[in-house]
């Protein structure tokens, strides 16, 4: 089962409505390769695992993608909390507005909505721990695109984070992968 | 007395050390030097989490903390209410 944790896994703290930098953010929270879809499809393929150690690293980061989740929700929604009706229009979301107020939504800046068909589950293990190596490598180079765009200390900061996290789940996954092939 | 913030801070250090910590051990599960620091810094984050619980109010629900005086849990700030500070 799993408990919450009453806290944000690193800090938050966003003064101001950021309309343009909530579309990025969207992407890195429901886009196909954002963090909904890293931890929905590792805690899916964890069942089907014969190997104990390949179930508990999948258990694992799915989980502390959770809080990944968790984080951009909440940065999404800051960015987004009472930002004027220009700043809404003029950044192109005002049909997200129309639909999802100022909540943050599973839709990426392009507007495309959260698909099951994103989570990586074929059910053979050496490809799906590949594709999360690949997942974890698209989701930095998602972090470093968004970092280049944002001269804001208090969005780089949390991206930062998360821009380590995952190069850190690559390596456990690529161990995971070298055990399955040994 | 450690404020709430510098408190919560000390347990997101302490924490996220054993999440690292945690996911190496998972592909490592023989290193020893790894498990005794996994050990160590449950001990310390246990302390941490005990202090916060005592003074500003239950970090977890489902029985994992009690409420002392009243349903704690929803009446204090969400982390994600907290973000203008």
């Amino acid at each position: 089962m799993f408990i919450y944790e009453k806290r944000l896994i690193f800090p938050v703290k966003i003064k101001k409505p950021d309309v343009r930098v909530a579309k990025y953010i969207a992407t890195l929270y429901g886009g196909a390769n954002g963090e909904i879809t890293a931890s929905l499809s590792y805690l899916n393929q964890r069942y089907y695992m014969d190997d104990k150690i390949v179930s508990g690293i999948l258990t694992d980061i799915g989980t502390e993608e959770l809080s990944h989740v968790e984080m951009l929700g909440a940065m999404l929604t800051a960015c987004l909390k009472n930002a004027s009706r220009d700043e809404i229009i003029k950044h192109g979301l005002d049909s997200w507005y129309v639909n999802h107020g100022t909540a943050p939504f599973l839709a990426d800046s392009d507007g495309y909505l959260w698909n099951a068909a994103y989570v990586g589950t074929t059910g053979d293990p050496i490809a799906d721990i590949t594709n999360n190596m690949a997942a974890e490598q698209k989701a930095r180079a998602g972090y470093e695109a968004v970092l280049r765009l944002t001269d804001d200390p208090d969005i780089i900061a949390p991206l930062r984070f998360l821009r380590e996290r995952e190069i850190v789940h690559f390596q456990r996954f690529g161990e995971a992968l070298n055990r399955l092939q040994g | 007395m450690v404020s709430k913030e510098e408190l919560l801070q000390q347990i997101a250090e302490c924490e996220f050390t054993l999440i690292d910590i945690n996911l190496f051990l998972d592909t490592h599960p023989e290193c020893e030097r790894a498990l005794s620091d996994y050990n160590c810094y449950a001990q310390q984050l246990a302390a941490l989490k005990k202090m916060y619980e005592e003074n500003y109010g239950p970090l977890h629900n489902f029985g994992n903390d009690t409420s002392e005086g009243s349903w704690k849990w929803v009446t204090q700030a969400w982390p994600w209410n907290e973000m203008e500070g």
